[in-house]
C-alpha cells in the first residue's frame, strides 16, 4: 500500500491509498475512490479522458508511443503530462502528486 | 416518415443484435445513430483490439464483430438512418412513439428501443473558458463544407488524421491554413504526414508544432487564436476560423430529456424486461444500470433478447408468442 495525492479539478487534494498488489493503474484507482475521471476506454490509452498533471520529481516510467499518441487527443498538455491508466500503481509511486487536466467541453 | 416496428436509438453491437431478436419475432427495426457508420464504440474507439468474452469466440476483433453482427442481421432488412442524432420523442394520438433527428427526419413506431451506450458520440471541444461564445461565429468543430472556408484564414488544431486530411484538402481551399500541433510528430497516416511537411515546406501551409492553442479573442465574431508556444511563448495569430480536431467522445445527449427516470447518466430499467418508466420504451446495453450491472457486450445481448419479448407483447397484444429454437425453426428473413 502507498500514498498518493490526486488534487481534484477544483484544487482540493484527495490522499488515497494504493494497494500494490491488485495491478491496479492510477486511473482504477481514481474512479474507485469516485473521483471525476471517466476512463471511458478502460485504461487501454484510447480515449484520454485521465490525462493528468504529475506535480512532484518522483521517477516514472517513460511513456509509451501509445500514450503519447493519445496525448495528442488531450487539452493543454505540459510536458508533465501522463495518462492515469498508463501509470502502474507499483511501489515506485509512493508519495506522488498528480492533478487532474482539465476535461473536455 | 420512416414507419417500423422497433426504432433503436444506437446502432452499437446491443442496438444491432436487437434486429436478430426482433426479425426471429417477426419484427421490424430501424436504427439510428449519430455516427456515420454501425458499431457504436466498438467501431469508434477500438475497431482493431481483439475482445476475449464473446460466447463461442476466443478471440474476435471489435471491427470484425460489428462486420458478423451485420451479416446476421440482414436477412431482417433493418433501416438506418445514420449521421442524425435523436432528438426528441414524443407520443402521437395513434399511440405510437413519434421521433425526430437532428436532421428533422421523423420516425414513428409503437416501441423505442435505447441502446445509446455512453451516449453520442460528439466532437471533443477544448476546455477554453469563451470557447463557446465562438461557436458558429468562427470556431467549428466539424467540416461540413470545405467551401465555407474558400479564401479564408483557418487555424486547424490537432494531430490525427482528421487534422492532416482536412489540412491538406483546404491548403488548396482557403488563402491561409495553419495547423497548430503539440509536438513534432504525428499519429496520422505516414502518407498524410509527408504530405504536410511538404506543403509546409513549400509555404503552403503553415506548420506549428510544439504549440497549442490556449485562447481565443475577437468581438462578437472570432478574430485570433492564442498559442502557448514550447518555447516562444505565448504567441497571437489573426484567423477567420478556428477548427480544432480532437476526436470524439461520447455524451449523454438528448436522452436526458425524455422523461426516464436516470441516476448517473444510465436509464433505470425493470430487469425482468429491461423495461423504463415510460411504457414502451426500452433500455438496454451500456445505457442502462440496474443492481449488479455490467457494461459488457454479452450481458447486452442479454437485454435485447428478454426486452423484444416485451415489445411483441405491446405491438401485438392479441398474439400469442411460441418460443422456437433457431435450431428448428431456422432464420425466416423479411423480403424486401
Ligand atoms: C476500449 C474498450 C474495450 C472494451 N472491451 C470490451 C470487452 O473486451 N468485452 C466487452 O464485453 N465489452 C468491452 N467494452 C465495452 C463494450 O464496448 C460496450 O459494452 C458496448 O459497446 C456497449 O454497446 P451498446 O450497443 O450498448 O452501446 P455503444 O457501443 O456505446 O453504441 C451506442 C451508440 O448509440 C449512439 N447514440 C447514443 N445516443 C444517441 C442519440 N441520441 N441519437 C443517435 N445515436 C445515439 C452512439 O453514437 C453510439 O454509436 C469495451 C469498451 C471499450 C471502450
Ligand atoms: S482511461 Fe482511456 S486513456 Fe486512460
Amino acid at each position: 500500500m502507498v500514498k498518493i495525492t490526486v488534487i481534484d479539478r477544483e484544487d482540493k487534494p484527495h490522499v488515497l491509498d494504493a494497494p500494490t498488489d491488485m495491478s491496479m493503474n492510477l486511473m482504477e484507482l481514481c474512479k474507485a475512490y469516485e473521483l471525476p475521471v471517466e476512463g471511458t476506454c478502460g485504461g487501454m490509452a484510447l480515449c484520454s479522458t485521465c490525462h493528468c498533471y504529475v506535480q512532484n520529481d518522483i521517477e516514472l516510467p517513460e511513456p509509451s508511443e501509445d500514450e503519447e499518441d493519445m496525448l495528442d487527443q488531450a487539452f493543454f498538455v505540459e510536458d508533465n503530462s501522463r495518462l492515469g491508466c498508463q501509470l502502474r500503481l507499483t511501489d515506485e509511486l509512493d508519495g506522488l502528486v498528480v492533478k487532474l487536466a482539465p476535461t473536455a467541453g | 416518415m420512416i414507419e417500423t416496428d422497433i426504432l433503436i436509438v444506437g446502432a452499437g453491437p446491443c442496438g444491432l443484435f436487437t434486429v436478430f431478436e426482433a426479425g426471429l419475432l417477426k419484427l421490424r427495426c430501424h436504427l439510428i445513430d449519430s455516427l456515420p457508420q454501425p458499431g457504436g464504440q466498438l467501431t469508434e474507439i477500438y475497431p482493431k483490439k481483439p475482445i476475449y468474452d464473446i460466447p463461442g469466440y476466443p478471440s474476435v476483433l471489435a471491427g470484425e464483430l460489428v462486420d458478423n453482427l451485420m451479416e446476421q442481421i440482414a436477412p431482417f432488412k433493418p433501416g438506418f438512418t445514420l449521421g442524425e442524432r435523436a432528438e426528441s420523442i414524443e407520443k402521437m394520438e395513434d399511440g405510437r412513439f413519434k421521433l425526430t433527428s437532428s436532421r428533422g427526419t421523423v420516425h414513428a413506431a409503437p416501441v423505442i428501443f435505447i441502446a445509446g451506450g455512453l451516449g453520442c458520440f460528439e466532437p471533443r471541444k477544448p476546455p477554453i473558458g469563451n470557447i463557446t461564445d465562438f461557436e458558429d461565429k468562427g470556431v467549428e468543430y466539424i467540416i461540413k463544407d470545405p467551401e465555407f472556408y474558400r479564401d479564408k484564414n483557418v487555424v486547424i488544431a490537432g494531430g490525427g488524421d482528421s487534422a492532416l486530411d482536412w489540412t491538406i484538402f483546404l491548403a488548396d481551399v482557403a488563402s491561409d491554413v495553419s495547423l497548430v500541433h503539440r509536438r513534432t510528430s504525428f499519429r496520422g497516416a505516414l502518407d498524410s504526414v509527408e504530405k504536410v511537411m511538404e506543403l509546409a515546406e513549400s509555404g503552403k501551409i503553415k506548420l506549428i508544432t510544439e504549440g497549442q492553442v490556449t485562447g481565443l479573442n475577437g468581438n462578437g465574431k472570432l478574430n485570433e487564436v492564442v498559442i502557448k508556444h514550447k518555447t516562444q511563448g505565448e504567441i497571437t495569430k489573426k484567423t477567420d476560423h478556428f477548427i480544432p480536431l480532437f476526436g470524439l467522445a461520447p455524451k449523454l445527449g438528448p436522452i436526458a430529456e425524455w422523461g426516464l427516470n436516470i441516476t448517473k447518466n444510465a436509464i433505470e430499467v425493470d430487469t425482468t424486461d429491461y423495461s423504463t418508466n415510460v411504457p414502451g420504451v426500452f433500455a438496454i446495453g451500456d445505457i442502462n444500470t440496474y443492481t449488479g450491472k455490467l457494461k459488457l457486450i454479452l450481458c447486452g445481448f442479454h437485454e435485447a433478447t428478454m426486452a423484444v419479448q416485451s415489445a411483441f407483447k405491446i405491438i401485438h397484444p392479441d398474439q400469442k408468442l411460441s418460443f422456437k429454437y433457431t435450431t428448428v425453426a431456422g432464420v425466416n428473413g423479411f423480403e424486401g
